[in-house]
């Protein structure tokens, strides 16, 4: 009987697991984020490099799920990668998605060489957080501070009017 | 008058200059600053020393703490040889408590740091050095008469997750070239860092 428990206990773990999965947040690799960099459409991207240890960030994060909402019905799209360190997904990054209730998509960027990825983000970037890259075909912008509601939807219109 | 113009464009250019922090090939300023002793301690302390790894690093941050231990090994290497690590808060206490004086007492002391670890109170060798996060390195070489000059900026390592993971140790590749008479190859790299927590007003 106790043996069952025990069975019936994993198969039950087993079933819930994957509803467990579904609030995940990728991990990407360089390959993946370089496409994502490089995208000749006629969508503006607006990256935001984050992480939830980084105070400033956290203060704008905020500004960014609310440009992600207002601009829901136009070819702006939002993406918030986060530098958080790969083992302190479950624990910290997951949780504070939810409990901040970002929609915004979040991916984890696991490169640990930035050398390797700062420059292709943006040559002028030194590798401080937070920072934000815009992006519609040819036409960049990047920026290495914390930004207002107003500073981003003022580089949205103007890049969308370019 | 025409040396009086001079030194205005001089003094001008300087003055523009003066945000922009060092390049590679730049002369470095020496500095005096607190250590976590109490002690102040400066660059010309350091007589018989062949130059220096300035750190630009705090408390708080999490980058920052990943190479705390890798910093004692790298002094603890490369000391006996000359390049002594020279470790610098940069961070505005009234913007981030954490990397408070006191913070750094408890934590250089925790820790067992077997290099000064100073206290940019005002902020200043850092508006001069120009590191925008933390950790951030600036190598320095003494030359014949006494003169500071920066042969390498940037990452420690190229990974800051796993210290055994490394592949190319950026920071040690540099000294160990300068050791050897070359200048280091590459000689700036990047990489993620916290955020200079300046002084609103400066900001």
């Amino acid at each position: 009987m106790k043996k069952l428990r025990i069975i019936l206990a994993f198969f039950l773990l087993a079933v819930l697991m994957p509803i467990k999965s579904q609030d995940s947040i990728p991990v990407w690799r360089l390959e993946t984020f370089e496409k994502y960099l490089n995208r000749q459409t006629d969508t503006l991207y607006v990256i935001n490099f984050w992480a939830t240890w980084c105070g400033p960030c956290r203060k704008e994060l905020p500004e960014f799920e609310k440009i992600h909402q207002n601009y829901a019905s136009q070819k702006v799209k939002v993406l918030l990668v986060s530098l958080d360190f790969p083992n302190q997904l479950e624990k910290t990054l997951i949780p504070f998605i939810r409990t901040h209730h970002i929609s915004a998509p979040v991916v984890l960027l696991n490169e640990p060489d930035a050398d390797r990825w700062i420059d292709k983000v943006d040559p002028a970037w030194t590798g401080s957080l937070p920072a934000t890259l815009f992006y519609r075909g040819k036409n960049r912008h990047f920026l290495e501070k914390e930004l207002t509601y107003a500073d981003i939807n003022q580089l949205i219109i103007n890049q969308l009017a370019d | 008058m025409k040396s009086l113009l001079l030194i205005a464009s001089f003094l001008l250019t300087a003055a523009l200059y003066a945000g922009e922090g060092y390049k590679v090939g730049d002369k470095a300023a020496s500095f005096k600053l607190k250590n976590t002793d109490g002690k102040m301690i400066g660059l010309s302390d350091f007589q018989d020393a062949k130059g220096f790894v300035v750190v630009f690093t705090c408390n708080n941050c999490p980058y920052a703490k990943a190479y705390q231990d890798r910093l004692i090994e790298i002094d603890k290497q490369f000391k006996t040889k000359g390049y002594p690590v020279i470790a610098v808060n940069p961070n505005d206490p009234a913007v981030e408590p954490a990397d408070s004086y006191e913070a750094m007492v408890t934590r250089a002391r925790e820790k067992g740091y077997t290099f000064p670890y100073l206290f940019d109170e005002k902020q200043e060798v850092n508006k001069h050095y120009g590191a925008t996060k933390t950790p951030h390195v600036f190598v320095l070489q003494k030359t014949n008469n006494g003169e500071l000059i920066v042969k390498y900026i940037g990452a420690i390592d190229d990974n800051y997750q796993d210290a055994n993971a490394v592949k190319t140790p950026y920071l040690k590749n540099a000294l160990e070239s300068l050791l050897g008479g070359t200048d280091p190859q590459p000689s700036s790299t990047k990489a993620i860092g916290c955020s200079v927590k300046v002084k609103p007003s400066q900001s």
